[in-house]
């Protein structure tokens, strides 16, 4: 048996472990549930040390690169969580780390959602068509609707109401949307795994 | 009536695991050969592509893991399908973790497919930690960000990789995506900072999300779900798993969509019946 066959094996065999469960909860699916989570665990601290730690830090450290102490120092201190009197040391390398997500995260919210987005939004409803109209105008009714009913300073009563309850109509299209989505998504899984069991696996289906 | 009715009330989950299970299984032995049509923003991820001058060098991010596998392998395998056909030259990273074994794959069949040269036709420059900060990093030097392709060949010495330094050199980015960090990190950190284009192959559960950005332009294309790739080998004229799998697709959700309706059905039936038994 060869090691690809060996794998196609192992991969079909924890496959039906893991939907034993569709039937109930059973040693089968637990077994292939903390191999999942071990073999997990185990690739992702191998893959950093490997990806991250040696040719982020170590090697550049070996070199002579001696700026990379103060990494070095930073990471440590993150360590100190597990002391409880010098816990506190971790939060400059928390602390550090937050800010510099926070300023990525802001700069890349505010150029590729905030302002494009809003600028996405102010679209001509007359003159560009019946159906582009028509649609410009779906899509501006349903905006102020949603925002409407998401401002929560005002009362939901009288006329304000029933544009916010036109924002709730509008919110459980795109939810009905996002859902149609999500099974479509979960069946894709579904058959790709019903793929790897028929084909890869046993070879019946039909070329 | 009312017997049958309880039955579908009270129906064991099983029961619909049963039927889902066969809906999914038997259109994959016995095809159907439902048609389907392709979407705008499928034609958007194709026509992009196919509007780059030939011999471009492209920039591929395959940010997915086998979790996703169904859905964004076929795209993986598809896009380079048609940036071979046209003789573009494919940069490829990953910000997953498990995403290089999966590109490796991809690279070995449809490479072998088109005769492309690893180091020439190709680079796989491997996984980079650090999501958002890789992309920025990126933009000041990608050779930096990544010293060495996925096989430990420094990228000084791969000819791909020559008079590369960063975006500027790169004619457009194909990202497929399963989720953070992804199409929405791209849109945000590199598309809207460096006005390059860019399009976007992402699960379904996610396609929702990114509809906005192709209708503001800032996606070029985007591709959602198994649906998605199936409408893109449609066009580049691939017959793979995305085609093969639209059939179990469509009988599985018309199945999802009887459950529903006859649950409902029956649920409200039932409720009407009892109020008018009590009075």
């Amino acid at each position: 048996m060869s090691y690809q066959t060996l794998g196609i094996w192992i991969g079909a065999l924890f496959t039906l472990c893991i939907l034993s469960f569709l039937y109930k909860d059973n040693p089968f699916y637990k077994f292939a549930e903390h191999v999942f989570v071990g073999i997990s665990a185990g690739y992702g601290v191998a893959l950093q040390f490997h990806n991250v730690f040696l040719p982020n830090l170590w090697r550049p450290l070996m070199a002579g690169n001696l700026l990379m102490i103060i990494p070095l120092i930073m990471g440590g201190l993150l360590f100190t969580r597990f002391f409880a009197s010098i816990s506190w040391l971790s939060r400059w390398s928390i602390g550090m780390l937050i800010g510099i997500y926070s300023g990525i995260a802001i700069i890349g919210f505010g150029s590729g959602d905030l302002v494009l987005q809003i600028h996405g939004n102010l679209l001509p409803l007359w003159g560009t068509g019946l159906f582009t109209a028509l649609n410009n105008w779906i899509l501006t009714v349903g905006l102020i609707a949603c925002l409407v009913y998401f401002f929560f300073s005002k009362e939901h009563k009288g006329s304000f109401g029933v544009v916010a309850r036109i924002g709730i109509y509008f919110l459980m299209i795109s939810f009905g949307a996002s859902f149609g989505y999500t099974v479509m998504s979960r069946m894709s899984l579904l058959i790709g795994r019903f793929y790897y069991l028929y084909g890869d696996w046993l070879g019946i289906l039909p070329q | 009536m009312r017997k049958f009715l309880e039955i579908i009330n009270t129906l064991d989950r099983r029961w619909i695991f049963v039927f889902i299970g066969l809906a999914v299984s038997l259109p994959l032995f016995f095809p159907i050969g439902i048609k389907f049509s392709v979407s705008h923003p499928v034609q958007g991820f194709y026509d992009t592509i196919e509007k780059i001058p030939d011999g471009s060098k492209i920039l591929m991010s395959c940010d997915f893991d086998p979790g996703s596998m169904p859905e964004l392998y076929p795209m993986t395998i598809t896009a380079l399908e048609q940036m071979f056909r046209k003789d573009l030259k494919v940069i490829i990273t990953c910000l997953w973790p498990a995403g290089p074994p999966l590109v490796e794959r991809a690279l070995a069949h449809v490479g072998a497919e088109y005769n492309k040269q690893k180091g020439i036709d190709y680079v796989h420059l491997g996984f980079k930690e650090g999501k958002e900060v890789v992309m920025v990093s990126m933009g000041a030097s990608i050779p930096n960000t990544f010293p060495t392709d996925y096989h430990g060949t420094p990228v000084s010495e791969i000819p791909i990789m020559q008079g590369v330094t960063n975006y500027r050199e790169v004619a457009m980015i194909v990202n497929i995506s399963a989720g953070y960090p992804g199409t929405k990190e791209w849109v945000q950190q590199v598309q809207s900072r460096y006005q390059i284009g860019l399009v976007a192959g992402c699960t379904a559960v996610s396609a929702p999300e990114f509809y906005p950005y192709y209708q503001t332009g800032q996606l070029k294309g985007l591709m959602g779900g198994m649906k998605g790739a199936a409408e893109y080998e449609k066009l580049v004229g691939v017959m793979g798993l995305g085609t093969r799998g639209m059939d179990a697709q469509s009988v599985s959700h018309l199945m999802v969509f009887a459950f529903i309706l006859i649950g409902n059905l029956a649920y409200f039936t039932l409720k009407f019946m009892k109020r008018k038994e009590s009075g």
